[in-house]
């Protein structure tokens, strides 16, 4: 990867000063990722061009302990990245503190620049830099001439020209190439919060994309997001974005806390006192569930190994009494388990849509043929709503993972066969608010087994 | 004198005396010492102290429970601790009843003189304890068996005592048939000469002998509802007197019995036809009958335990144990209690939780056609209500029938195939630490949370475990080569398996595109009828992790049917369905997104960075600054990042429906009655080629030669094929043994991957010697172990799955490899 800084500031080749890196000369630096070559492709009093050239150990890379990379076939040797601002940091170190002693007006002095990033991650290049004074030219390319169906490539071939002190233009390539990226290949420590704003201390704070440029240069860490931001407005007169949303409308409660409450209300109705969540996730129902005495034993069960121990560790924060009435285990509505059978009532909560069809009528084995409760809870998404979320395109799923989202009918129709091989009955019970036309936007279903 | 005492050999013995009075002695010189709890020992265990009386509570909750844990696995279990009060004792009744062992009181009965002499210098224990605890044991000896203890014996001092241990009736594994088991008769005497005759049994009116000495078993139920009840009772009887039959009792004699012996029975369901039938017999012959049904035990346990015979079933907790309730359910089954629309006892499906090793073959309950359950089977045909009396033969598994000559009796309700659920997996089938038990590597563990991991994918992402009978094993990579650029190479593999002892290899072309597992059945049929189909489907394409290919029917199981239709796959098998492994391309197929998403990026970033860096450096290199090894390394990386994109672009080309789809089958796993996995290579390939030639738009061959490894000049061709295959742009070869290697279990395969290949795994500048000699420091001893346990969980699975072993018996090992997918191994490997 690399990155060429050209001038034609006159004489150009004091651009050799600016960067403290003779023009003749090549000159070779070792970095934690690789090494990093300088030279010049250009240098005349006209025009003069210094390349920064990382050379990567894409190997080193990989094997490194704590990469946050992973993956062993990746684009990090090519393409712009925070690798490249490291570099950057290092090899122009000085330069980007705005020191030079052989030419100090200059150094204070904003000069004609070009910046070129032949292979840079480019969906922000324009928004980003333009507030900066910057002309932005983006070239995109393909992902594969061979294959023209794959569209186009993350990165395109970006050009910036201006007139910039050049310890700003690489403060902003240190800050900004990372934030393109949205990566860094170190983890990201509370010093950063300092680094960030002792090199973005021209600019950074009067950016208006500044709450995007700290969050992602802070690898989204909330915590050093927050206090970074918080440093800023103090040097900008302009309120933090929270600030300007600081009462929110009254927001109405979100339809999964709906649902919680409605399956928490019909639990009740029905006299239910022992309880299974099935597929519990994260534990947010059996939290609701804890909090009512009326519900002795509550069992959580949950397919998936590490929403498993996040719900443990929710139930660990439960009082003892609390506790004492949760055991969670994990388990699968694939495979009947003699740990849930004989409950008042099972629930399945937005699970159903999570599996694939043809694996249903095993559901229904193990949940209504072996566990057999009293009531079996089914809530489920209604697809008929689907056309009134805007920001759902037709056609398309709530979430990527759903196999399958029902209208009212087809719940129905598999409700009715579940009752006739079972021996249920079944009502149903609409959550969330209810349109005339398409109904609401999640259903329930409630089945209670018929006496013998 | 010698006193004999007998003791059932699965009881729970309860010493019972005054302290002092030699229970432990006693214990200790008839008794192994893990055999018996002391509650002293106990107390000394929980408090330090074994004359604590305080912690007499927590000592006894302990010893209940490790003799509770004894019980449940069938072991002798004797209780030293005083048992005078009533209560203590009522509590070892209990304990023995829970786990349907016979419950055994021995009473050492000293006088009360010389336990005040015992007593002294020794616990020194008050007086009046001592003379307390006589008391009362001298009043609780003779209510002893009132309180439950099936055996009683009484010993004084001066006994000298011999134990003999009794077995329990229903063990008769000693008897190893082999066995003709019979069906529910009913009174059906006609059909049941014809079965006996149809068995190769020389049948006579009052008994019958089999001329080979085999030995039928009937599982009750001879009586009632039909037209010849004293008949079939003279040939029984006849039978298990001359030692050529065995009997168990079903419900129905158990309430003849009752009637005949003048008890107040309601009689319904076709008493009455028996009552009348017998009443026609003499008196003497009413009671023999009697007396035979009274005796008959109600279950037996046969051929090493292998084989268990209820007439109702038995789950295995109850295997060998003898209680009530173990009687009551080899009679009745397990009931809910609750009863049908036509007035009939709701059962519940005990089978379909079976999970024991033994066959227990059982009648009672009126199926059209006997049918596997979990290692069960029913053999009530309904004869008497005009449907057939059914046999099998044990150990053959063989069903042999005759039809009713015609109804007898009105059944209350129709026989019809209850519609059965598909065969539920149990959670406990799968999690936790595991050993799965294999025939080509003995136990094989599995640990608990790669257990756990794989629960999630095959829950939520797998299909129907019905259609999953094999998971594909990993394979792992040839030894590393030395060769210059060279990371894989063929001289490694020929090589090893030369070292091995192999003597010829087949080299087979390793087409890159998505390993698929091919369940291809003759119709709906044997979907229906072998892989409990019950949607229809007549087969399964699917992932190594066992994902579903097509999510639509597209048609293109119809091709494969077709193909195999035309290449007569079916008599050539002699089967109806057929398990393939093969390769389905192209790759893009499948990893679309991957490419999209990881593969193209890193090439295109690589193709756009290289070129601008060239060309600066040639800039620079032109105003004559030295950085000629720079651009040399540079324009070298560009033709690797070149060589990258053509790589991963050969495996890519778009598809339309099953336009540019193509499956590459190149094993045969399984067919009916035979696993073929293990097959010579030749056998395999001249089979599927034949598949292949049916249906060359879709099905692809697997180029392929046979190398002979004592011979250096086959060895040089096998290194030049696989160098021309890649050069062309090949992923590779797999080496696989040409013919099975006897005694010794070697890798089914291993792969060399062609050196353009490995730009895709290793990345583009792996062919670099400074990265290259780093590569070579790779470590497969983890993945060749992976790679030989997953093989052989994978023949287990198959060869279950053929011997149509209970679904839980085949889903253990395919979940086995998937669990063992989530171990760490290096994944370029």
């Amino acid at each position: 990867m690399l990155v060429s800084i050209t001038t034609t500031h006159q004489p150009a080749t004091d651009l050799g000063y600016l960067l403290h890196k003779h023009p003749d000369r090549a000159q070779r630096f070792e970095v934690s990722t690789g090494t990093a070559h300088v030279f010049y492709p250009e240098a005349s009093a006209q025009r003069c061009t210094a390349t920064l050239l990382l050379d990567v150990d894409p190997i080193g890379l990989v094997r490194k302990a704590g990469n946050t990379l992973g993956q062993y076939v990746n684009d990090r040797p090519y393409a712009a990245s925070s690798l490249l601002a490291v570099a950057i940091g290092k090899v122009f170190g000085t330069a980007l503190r705005g020191r030079c002693d052989a030419r100090p007006e200059l150094a204070e002095t904003p000069i004609p620049l070009e910046i070129h990033l032949p292979c840079c991650p480019s969906a922000l290049a324009e928004r980003l830099f333009t507030p900066l004074g910057w002309t932005v030219a983006v070239t995109s390319q393909q992902l594969d001439p061979s294959f023209a169906d794959w569209g186009e490539s993350p990165y395109a071939d970006l050009r910036l020209t201006g007139t910039l002190r050049l310890s700003d233009a690489l403060a902003q390539l240190y800050v900004l190439l990372p934030v393109l990226d949205d990566g860094k290949h170190y983890w990201v420590v509370a010093d950063e919060i300092d680094k960030l704003l002792r090199v973005g201390a021209n600019w950074l704070a009067t950016h208006p994309d500044r709450e995007l440029i700290t969050t992602r240069y802070l690898a989204h860490q909330g915590r050093y997001a927050a206090e970074a931001l918080e440093r800023l407005t103090e040097l900008d007169d302009r309120p933090a974005e929270d600030a300007e949303h600081a009462e929110p409308p009254a927001r109405e409660r979100s339809l999964a806390q709906q649902r919680r409450a409605t399956i928490v209300d019909e639990l009740r109705a029905i006299g239910a006192h022992r309880v299974v969540d099935m597929g519990c996730g994260e534990g947010k129902l059996l939290h609701e569930l804890v909090a009512e005495p009326t519900f002795t034993e509550i069992v959580g069960v949950e397919v998936a190994a590490g929403q498993l121990r996040s719900a443990a560790r929710q139930v660990e924060r439960f009082a003892d009494r609390q506790r004492e009435r949760v055991s969670l285990h994990q388990g699968s509505v694939s495979y009947a388990d003699p740990r849930i059978a004989d409950f008042d009532a099972i629930v399945l909560s937005e699970v159903v849509e999570h599996i694939d069809l043809p694996r249903l009528p095993a559901l229904a084995a193990t949940v209504f043929g072996a566990a057999a409760p009293r009531h079996v809870l089914v809530t489920t998404p209604n697809s008929e709503y689907n056309v009134r979320w805007e920001s759902l395109p037709a056609g398309h799923l709530r979430h990527p993972d759903h196999r399958f989202e029902w209208t009212r009918a087809e719940l129905g129709s598999w409700a009715d066969d579940i009752c006739a091989t079972h021996g249920y009955d079944v009502r149903h019970v609409p959550i969330g608010p209810v349109d005339p036309e398409v109904g609401s936007p999640t259903q329930l279903a409630v089945f209670t087994r018929r006496a013998a | 004198m010698t006193k004999r005492i007998a003791i059932p050999d699965l009881s729970l013995v309860a010493l019972v005396g005054v302290t002092g009075s030699g229970k432990s002695s006693f214990a200790r010189e008839h008794f192994a010492a893990t055999q018996i709890l002391s509650s002293d020992a106990f107390r000394a265990m929980v408090a330090d102290d074994e004359n604590d009386q305080s912690a007499t509570s927590d000592a006894f909750d302990a010893l209940h429970y490790v003799a509770g844990t004894r019980l449940r696995a069938g072991r002798l279990t004797v209780v030293d601790a005083t048992h005078v009060q009533r209560d203590d004792r009522a509590k070892l009744v209990t304990l023995a009843r829970e786990h349907d062992v016979l419950p055994v009181a021995v009473v050492l009965d000293v006088p009360l003189g010389t336990l005040r002499e015992r007593n002294k210098g020794h616990r020194d224990l008050p007086e009046h304890v001592i003379r307390r605890q006589h008391d009362a044991l001298r009043r609780s000896i003779r209510h002893l068996a009132k309180e439950g203890f099936r055996k009683v014996h009484v010993l004084s001092p001066e006994d000298s005592v011999s134990i003999e241990y009794e077995r329990a009736y229903n063990d008769k594994r000693e008897l190893t048939g082999p066995f003709d088991i019979i069906g529910d008769v009913h009174g059906c005497h006609a059909e049941l000469v014809s079965l006996l005759t149809k068995l190769g049994y020389v049948v006579s009116p009052d008994t019958a002998y089999h001329p080979e000495g085999r030995t039928a078993v009937f599982v009750g139920d001879l009586v009632d509802r039909g037209p010849d009840t004293p008949g079939v009772l003279r040939l029984v009887m006849g039978m298990v007197n001359a030692g050529n039959a065995l009997c168990v009792s079903g419900n129905h004699e158990h309430k003849l019995v009752r009637a005949l012996g003048g008890k107040n029975v309601k009689v319904s369901h076709g008493l009455a036809e028996s009552l009348a039938q017998l009443s026609e017999e003499s008196e003497e012959f009413r009671t023999a009958a009697r007396e035979f049904m009274y005796g008959l035990v109600s279950h037996y346990r046969l051929d090493g335990g292998q084989l268990v015979v209820a007439h109702a079933g038995l789950k295995e907790e109850y295997h060998g144990r003898a209680s009530a309730r173990v009687r009551s359910f080899c009679l009745y089954g397990e009931t809910s209690g609750e009863t049908d629309e036509y007035g009939l006892p709701v059962r519940y499906p005990w089978a379909d939780d079976y999970r024991g090793a033994a066959t227990v073959v059982y009648g009672h309950t009126p199926v059209p056609e006997a049918e596997w359950v979990n290692n069960t089977i029913c053999l009530d045909t309904g004869c008497v209500f005009g449907g057939a009396l059914t046999a099998m033969r044990w150990p053959a598994k063989e069903l042999v029938s005759v039809p009713a000559e015609r109804m007898y009796y009105e059944p209350a309700k129709p026989l019809e195939t209850p519609t059965r659920a598909p065969d539920v997996l149990r959670i406990d089938d799968v999690l936790g630490a595991r050993h799965v038990d294999t025939r080509l590597m003995g136990k094989l563990k599995i640990r608990e949370e790669n257990a756990a991991g794989a629960l999630e994918v095959m829950s939520r992402f797998a299909i129907a475990p019905q259609w999953l009978p094999y998971l594909p094993p990993t394979m792992a990579p040839c030894a590393t080569s030395t060769m210059d650029g060279m990371l894989e190479h063929p001289r490694e593999a020929f090589n090893a398996y030369r070292s091995d002892g192999v003597p010829a290899v087949v080299c087979e072309e390793k087409h890159m595109g998505s390993r698929a597992v091919v369940v291809l059945c003759r119709d709906q049929e044997v979907g229906r009828r072998r892989f409990g189909a019950l949607d229809g489907a007549a087969g399964a394409v699917y992932t190594r992790t066992g994902r579903a290919f097509f999510h639509e029917r597209n048609g293109f199981l119809d091709r494969l049917r077709a193909a195999a239709n035309a290449a007569d796959l079916w008599s050539t098998l002699d089967s109806d369905w057929v398990v393939l492994d093969a390769e389905l391309l192209p790759w893009s197929a499948k990893a679309d997104e991957l490419l999209k998403r990881q593969y193209a990026p890193v090439g295109a970033a690589a193709t756009s960075a290289l070129p601008a860096a060239i060309s600066a450096l040639e800039q620079a290199t032109a105003r004559g600054v030295d950085l000629t090894g720079l651009l040399a390394e540079q324009r070298s990386r560009l033709s690797n990042a070149r060589g990258y994109v053509a790589a991963y672009g050969r495996y890519c080309w778009p598809v339309d429906g099953l336009e540019g789809i193509s499956l590459a089958p190149f094993t045969v796993l399984a067919a009916e009655g035979q696993v073929h996995a293990t097959k010579p290579r030749d056998w395999h390939s001249a089979l599927l080629d034949r598949f292949v030639a049916a249906d060359p738009a879709l099905l692809r061959s697997t180029r392929r030669l046979r190398v002979d490894l004592a011979d250096e000049a086959s060895v040089a061709a096998g290194i030049d094929w696989w160098t021309e295959l890649t050069e062309a742009g090949g992923e590779g070869m797999v080496v696989k043994p040409a013919e099975p290697v006897a005694g010794k279990l070697v890798q089914p395969g291993v792969k060399c991957r062609g050196r353009e290949y490995l730009r895709i795994v290793y990345g583009p500048d792996y062919t670099e010697p400074r990265h290259l000699d780093r590569l070579r420091q790779r470590s497969l001893g983890r993945k060749r172990s992976l790679a030989l346990r997953e093989y052989a969980l994978g023949i287990e699975s198959l060869s279950r799955f053929v011997a149509a072993e209970p679904l839980w018996r085949v889903h253990e090992p395919v979940f086995a490899v998937l669990a063992l997918e989530s171990e760490p191994v290096d994944p370029r490997l």
